[in-house]
């Protein structure tokens, strides 16, 4: 292939593959991609050269063996410009989780031959591995937050990152607020928007999917999070949930867990 | 206080069962009729057709960071005081198309403004507080110099039934800012709900023609007593208030006040206060591109001086802190508004309380700041 277009390439690392799946959901644009760009590698959809030299990369899912590490390095030497898609790719993932827990007693409970399972301590974003371009948060990624990068990328243009909170989201969307007429257990307040508000709009508390917002005052939400019924182990599992791997909610579940006298001073 | 805008009313009494006639004659006249509806657990604008789609006996119980609707036997169909917005989002959208580009065969770019299709709109039941805010928001977007295309179109297109507040909240304080209980002016057809029947009067041509239209005997004394009773009942059930506006500008020697910190350590920067604040007018732009590179989209949408956004400039952000923010938009729209607009920012309507997760009070957070005098800093 001798195209001019550039080259665009799909990683996995350690994830559901739910947001390759959300860029496989995206229909027409999908099918339209080709045209402006040639799609080296996504084995999902068929392309299968993941050492191909690319004007852009996608990289989903976190790093958590050995053999990640040497994979995203290659994928970095060989990627102009890197992107990472989801709340694994960007925070680490739901799999993080095992940073907190004790990760042997689980892997001998779990599986029959533990020593044949090689993997690194920690589960973590491609961030904490290799330089990256643009983070894209969700679980999954917002496909067309996906497409509107690779837009921006193409007319030359640096693409810009949602920095809004979701309460900006659901009032934008005119979503009533499920905290305030519902007493529901809303992360809203701290977590990052893109998602289209999708559980408040169903009534729904939001659970932070697209992990944290920039600014985070979990000690004032916590407070809040309290005074509608939840303990505090309750209201550290939301911080310690998909996206525990982001300092802001990971520190924030680690606080909630202290027990109170070491607090207290 | 209320009564000073009772002279020149002269309105005419209709029974409660004849206010369909009011809203087919705004419908025979081609309006799109919006009224209050309950949805989602509040009272939202929705288009209604019929009169028994209003909220009869509904309450809307307001506190800081909490808002219940709570339903009464009662044939009343506006005792509920307000809802989560005002009319801000039907005139200035919380997300449009400002125009079109495209790149021409010839290496031109054209450029097409996109304006909102739309239809004489009527709604029915706005609010004193939010007919003032509304003022202030065509002060901004209707500016001679830089009218807002956008909201000009919409704004054209309204026909607005304003109704006096028989009850408050508590979280309301529109008495203390001149705002309500009772209507003011903005209005093309004034309201008022009694306790047996409705008083209607003309607040413009148009509104007073419909009015004559529907043939209502002149009030008698007794309801225009009973008119007068549910202002003042309203405003006798207000326990917030701002200071006047002379005081609100001592807010400026105020910017080092310990009280902001403590603020600052309970705000969550979320922009809910500056999404229903039905004067808030800031938003953001950016382009929406196709894949093709041959076209985009300018969009804006709402932003809020609490969004990380709103104080970047390039590399560095003016305001990082949550303490700043919230300066920032106090100071903002209590003080500096007098300057841009000749009045404070805020219209009493204590949307911003209610509708903060943390429950975050204007009203308590200027008494502190001002408490003492001037001799802080």
């Amino acid at each position: 292939m001798n195209s001019t277009k550039p080259k665009l390439s799909v990683h996995k690392f350690s994830s559901c593959d739910g947001c390759q799946l959300a860029l496989l959901n995206l229909g027409e644009s999908l099918l339209e991609l080709p045209k402006y760009v040639d799609i080296t590698h996504f084995a999902e959809a068929g392309p299968n050269n993941p050492n191909a030299k690319v004007d852009v990369a996608l990289v989903e899912g976190s790093i958590s063996t050995p053999d990640d590490i040497e994979r995203i390095k290659q994928v970095r030497e060989n990627s102009a410009y890197l992107i990472t898609i989801g709340a694994c790719a960007t925070t680490g993932g739901l799999q993080a989780l095992a940073n907190l827990a004790d990760r042997e007693a689980w892997m001998a409970a779990v599986y029959a031959r533990p020593d044949t399972i090689e993997t690194l301590s920690s589960s973590t974003s491609i961030s904490e591995h290799v330089k990256v371009d643009l983070e894209l948060h969700g679980c999954p990624v917002n496909s067309q937050q996906v497409i509107a990068a690779l837009a921006d990328l193409l007319a030359g243009v640096k693409p810009v990152s949602e920095r809004q909170t979701l309460c900006m989201e659901c009032k934008r969307n005119g979503v009533v607020c499920t905290m305030v007429t519902k007493g529901e257990p809303c992360m809203g307040p701290v977590t990052r928007a893109g998602c289209g508000a999708l559980c408040p709009s169903l009534g729904r508390a939001c659970y932070s999917c697209y992990g944290p917002a920039e600014t985070v005052n979990d000690g004032a939400l916590a407070q809040r999070l309290q005074s509608l019924g939840l303990t505090s182990e309750a209201v550290a599992r939301r911080f310690l949930f998909i996206t525990s791997g982001a300092p802001p909610f990971r520190d924030a579940g680690l606080r909630l867990r202290r027990p109170p006298l070491e607090t207290d001073e | 206080m209320p009564t000073q805008h009772i002279a020149p009313r002269r309105p005419g009494f209709m029974e409660r069962e004849r206010l369909q006639d009011l809203l087919d004659a705004l419908r025979l006249l081609g309006y799109r009729t919006l009224g209050p509806v309950v949805d989602e657990d509040t009272i939202q604008w929705r288009e209604v057709d019929a009169i028994d789609a209003l909220p009869a006996g509904v309450q809307a119980r307001q506190g800081a960071g909490e808002y219940r609707l709570e339903v009464q036997p009662d044939d009343r169909l506006f005792a509920w005081n307000h809802g989560p917005q005002a009319i801000k989002p039907l005139l200035f959208s919380a997300e449009e198309r400002l125009w079109r580009e495209r790149l021409m065969v010839d290496g031109q770019i054209e450029i097409k403004q996109t304006l909102p299709e739309v239809e004489p709109t009527a709604i029915f039941g706005v609010r004193a507080c939010d007919l003032a805010a509304l003022a202030l928001q065509d002060r901004h977007f209707l500016s001679p110099q830089h009218p807002d295309p956008h909201y000009k179109i919409r704004r054209e297109a309204l026909f607005l039934i304003g109704i006096d507040c028989a009850f408050s909240a508590a979280t309301c304080f529109c008495t203390s800012t001149g705002d309500g209980p009772s209507l003011g002016e903005g209005f093309d057809i004034g309201m008022a709900e009694l306790d047996n029947g409705y008083l209607f009067w003309g607040g413009s041509a148009k509104g007073s023609e419909i009015i004559d239209r529907l043939s209502l005997k002149p009030a008698t004394e007794a309801q225009l007593n009973n008119m007068i009773q549910g202002t003042d009942r309203a405003a006798a059930q207000q326990h917030r208030f701002l200071p006047g506006e002379t005081e609100l500008k001592q807010l400026y020697e105020k910017l080092n006040h310990e009280h902001w910190d403590e603020i600052g350590e309970r705000c969550l920067s979320c922009g809910n206060c500056t999404a229903v604040c039905p004067t808030c007018f800031c938003y953001s732009t950016g382009y929406q591109r196709t894949l093709d590179g041959r076209s985009a989209e300018m969009k804006r949408q709402w932003d809020s001086c609490f969004s990380p956004t709103h104080s970047s400039m390039g590399h560095f952000m003016v305001r990082g802190e949550t303490t700043l923010r919230y300066r920032q938009w106090l100071t903002h729209k209590l003080a500096g508004w007098q300057e841009q607009f000749g009045r404070s920012g805020c219209v009493g309507c204590g949307r911003c309380i209610t509708w903060c997760p943390v429950g975050i009070d204007l009203t308590q957070a200027v008494a502190a700041l001002l408490d003492g005098g001037l001799a802080d800093a």
